[in-house]
């Protein structure tokens, strides 16, 4: 450590701006410095950029399911450029729909909702708001991005064999993932859907690891848990889950594996294909259930924890107010990650199961909406009278929160195994998860990088574009699934290729065609998130320091940090980072590095005994 | 930053203090056994919720798992032995022990392979419909894999110790080495007694 900061001192002595040196005294060529780099903030980029890339595909892919649902007579011959032989006599394939449903979802779900919002935000957060200079391993960091790399090739050329990708669900469930004779997708795109996801569950937990052991290990002096951002508090919570739950997720992958490739028949019984009986005997695949969604619960919260920390720390910035009920938030992310492991079956309600199992998850899943209505009701309490900056950030979060409770209500419909009999798998379901763990968390993530774009990039995204970005967004999900819930009350079941061939549901046609304008106007608005983003990176205003006027220790480092982060000592932490419009005070916002000492006119009565034995410099940035 | 352990509750002061904390790659080694024990977690779990719907074919464990597993635990008393002298600075005692450590893990994997004879010899395989059988091999399966990578660990703390990297000033490698080794030890036992109890 004591070699850095003397190389920053040297640095600031032969008046170099910039210091992107490694820890070990090279300077880096273009290969050590910007791809093979061990410096948080600049894999937490590459995660960033590569969620993106995954979110336009996953986002298109979306579009072209949606033409064919909104628009079932249209001829889709124009796609032919892209969708080659999967467009037969100007109509979509239906296995290949099955398959676009598939990968949309574990796009969506990993490979942006997972490594692309804690890939990037718990990279560069954590060190930077704790008071490190990088993370427990750097070493391990890399290699966490680059097992995601991999993954991603993998996934990404499954989508271009003949035979297409995986088509059984983002669920892969038994047999149709078991047996590789069961659809065009069960060969050698599942093949492929495996591998990807073993290197995919390298990475997460070489990440988590590095997370957990940071946020322990590595904060500054003063920087005590209770002095801890809540954004923080939700990436530690996040990454302990991760490190719970996907290698449950790899040893059910295993099994299949082995049910697929050795003839075992973990999975596997009594399975009749064409006339044929397999010979497997004696597998079940309700056990392949269990152990997935033994991930698959706690995924979303792995999905959704970083979204909701990210959104407490922006929301009271920007209403220049401290959270509300700051142990109540922390209370309530240590509940929500304890009962995301034992909510696990109220996915499974319809499989046979005992009913008095059935209503013991379905009891504990209700309790879920405790600390979720303790978090909502904090997030609203904490906007209430507040010296409101609408900053695109800011009006992200917010539309985070109103998904939160509009997503979260239908949840409370859906825990209760009696409805569940009529909604499961109905696009009911696909309005609620929609609303409270895909549009939610995407809120929290595009909110994160509106407000950490500055430190990041040392540049401001374009404001007007963002409030464009966002009312086209916020309007537009609603849009989309809110008839969603309507269609899925009248039981119109999820992943179907076609519903007009169903008297039943042929009057949603004209609702359909209006989701799938939704969705595609939608889709259409992000772009221009992603020319702001690219567009700013190179052109965007300059920063300032400390441009939201925050209290966290990310804004005291220079605007454009080295590998080190702070040039000179790293500073200490005397107080809570949440002191904005504290009576009293000169400024509306106390950062974390301001002693007591030095704001007598606003310290209150239990801080006055704090000043004593304060050291009289203050540690500066 | 090396901050030194000062508990949560004595720092009541607003004087900024050090933060607790252990070392941070130390860690992060209990942190990946920990997703180790959750692999196996789900698996008996898995292997139990199986049971429990029955048609489940019964049969006897191969006896030479007595002995396999005091092989390993007699493996762990060597890795031990080797730190405590590691710890004293004896380079030759721990090269001496820390091969014999290699060996009997060597030798743990070559009677863990006669108890899948055994198994093919009573007929009972990996693939087919036996159920029961497949988690067997599975779980020993993936124990030895475990166990192949710590005999990777050993040897390269054994070729650092050849190099003088590993001494009392230089304590760490070896400990998480006999950390992880104790660790597969005791999965081992685990795995053996729930084998013992539900098979």
């Amino acid at each position: 450590m004591e070699s850095i900061e003397l190389q920053h001192h040297a640095h600031a002595v032969h008046g170099h701006g910039h210091d992107d040196h490694h820890e070990d005294h090279e300077e880096g060529t273009f290969l050590t410095k910007y791809i093979f780099s061990q410096d948080h903030k600049v894999i937490a980029k590459q995660f960033l950029i590569s969620g993106i890339f995954w979110a336009i595909i996953g986002g298109t892919l979306s579009s072209l399911f949606r033409i064919q649902l909104g628009f079932p007579d249209a001829d889709m011959s124009f796609l032919k450029p892209i969708l080659g032989g999967w467009i037969e006599d100007g109509k979509l394939n239906p296995e290949f729909y099955l398959a676009m449903v598939t990968m949309h979802g574990t796009i969506m779900v990993f490979f942006v909702l997972t490594a692309g919002l804690s890939g990037t935000f718990s990279n560069f957060l954590i060190p930077l708001q704790i008071g490190a200079r990088d993370m427990a391993s750097g070493f391990l960091n890399m290699l966490s991005y680059w097992f995601f790399f991999a993954s991603s090739v993998i996934m990404l050329w499954s989508m271009f064999i003949e035979t297409g990708p995986a088509s059984g669900g983002w669920v892969i469930y038994p047999p149709l993932s078991a047996v590789q004779t069961a659809s065009p997708g069960s060969g050698l795109g599942m093949t492929m859907w495996l591998s990807a996801m073993a290197l995919f569950i390298v990475s997460s937990l070489l990440g988590s690891i590095n997370y957990v052991s940071t946020v322990i290990n590595m904060r500054t002096k003063g920087m005590t848990f209770t002095r801890l951002p809540l954004t923080i508090w939700a990436f530690f919570f996040t990454a302990i889950i991760g490190i719970l739950s996907f290698p449950v997720l790899l040893s059910a992958a295993l099994l299949l594996i082995f049910d697929r490739s050795m003839g075992t028949s973990f999975y596997l019984s009594e399975i009749y294909i064409n006339g044929e009986a397999l010979p497997n005997m004696g597998g079940s695949p309700i056990l392949f259930q269990h152990l997935f969604w033994f991930l698959g619960h706690p995924e979303v919260y792995i999905v959704l924890l970083p979204a909701l920390g990210i959104t407490s720390e922006i929301i009271a910035v920007n209403s220049r107010k401290p959270i509300f009920g700051y142990k109540a938030m922390i209370g309530s992310i240590m509940a929500i990650t304890l009962l995301s492991f034992i909510v696990w079956a109220h996915h499974m309600f319809v499989t046979g199961m005992n009913p008095f199992l059935g209503s013991i998850f379905m009891f504990l899943t209700l309790i879920i909406a405790i600390p979720s209505a303790v978090k909502a009701f904090n997030y609203i309490t904490t906007l209430w009278r507040g010296n409101i900056v609408f900053t695109p950030g800011m009006l992200f979060s917010i539309g985070l929160v109103s998904f939160f409770i509009s997503g979260g209500l239908t949840g409370v419909a859906l825990g209760n195994s009696a409805i569940d009999i009529q909604l499961h798998d109905t696009y009911f379901v696909v309005a609620h998860f929609h609303l409270v763990m895909g549009s939610a968390s995407f809120f929290g993530m595009v909110a994160g990088v509106y407000h950490w774009f500055p430190k990041m990039f040392g540049r401001m995204l374009n404001e007007k574009l963002g409030y464009v970005h966002f009312w086209l967004t916020f309007v537009g999900v609603y849009c989309i699934f809110f008839p969603m819930h309507y269609t899925g009350i009248a039981g119109f079941p999820r992943r179907y290729y076609s519903f007009t061939s169903y008297d039943a549901f042929k009057t949603f046609g004209d609702l359909n065609s209006f989701i799938s304008v939704a969705a595609i106007i939608t889709f259409g608005a992000q772009l221009i998130f992603v020319f702001n983003f690219f567009y700013s990176i190179f052109r965007g205003r300059r920063a300032p320091m400390n441009p939201w006027r925050a209290n966290t220790l990310e804004w005291t480092t220079p605007i454009n940090p080295g590998h080190g982060n702070w040039v000179g000592e790293i500073p200490h932490v005397y107080r809570w980072p949440y002191d904005y419009s504290k009576p009293g005070a000169d400024e509306d916002f106390i950062m974390q590095t301001v002693p007591f000492a030095e704001t007598a006119s606003s310290n209150l009565e239990g801080e006055e005994d704090l000043v004593e034995g304060e050291p009289i410099e203050k540690a500066h940035a | 930053m090396k901050p030194t352990k000062v508990p949560i509750w004595e720092q009541e002061s607003s004087e900024a203090q050090p933060t607790l904390g252990m070392n941070p790659k130390k860690f992060s080694m209990w942190l990946f056994l920990l997703s180790v024990v959750m692999i196996f977690a789900s698996l008996t779990s898995g292997y139990i919720v199986r049971k429990a719907e029955g048609n489940w074919v019964d049969f006897e464990l191969p006896p030479i798992f007595w002995f396999t597993t005091a092989i390993l635990l007699l493996s762990s008393v060597t890795h031990q032995l080797a730190f405590n002298q590691a710890k004293k600075d004896n380079l030759a005692q721990v090269k001496g022990w820390m091969f014999l450590t290699t060996l009997l893990g060597i030798g743990f994997l070559i009677t863990q392979w006669y108890a899948w004879v055994y198994l093919v010899h009573i007929n009972v395989y990996f693939s087919g419909n036996n159920v029961a059988g497949s988690f067997l091999y599975v779980l020993t399966g993936l124990h030895a894999l475990h166990l192949i990578s710590a005999i990777v660990f050993v040897l390269i703390i054994t070729v650092k110790t050849f190099r003088f990297q590993v001494h009392s000033k230089n304590i760490l490698g070896i400990e998480l080495c006999t950390t992880y080794w104790h660790f597969l030890d005791v999965l081992w036992i685990y795995l053996f007694i729930f084998l013992m109890v539900f098979h």
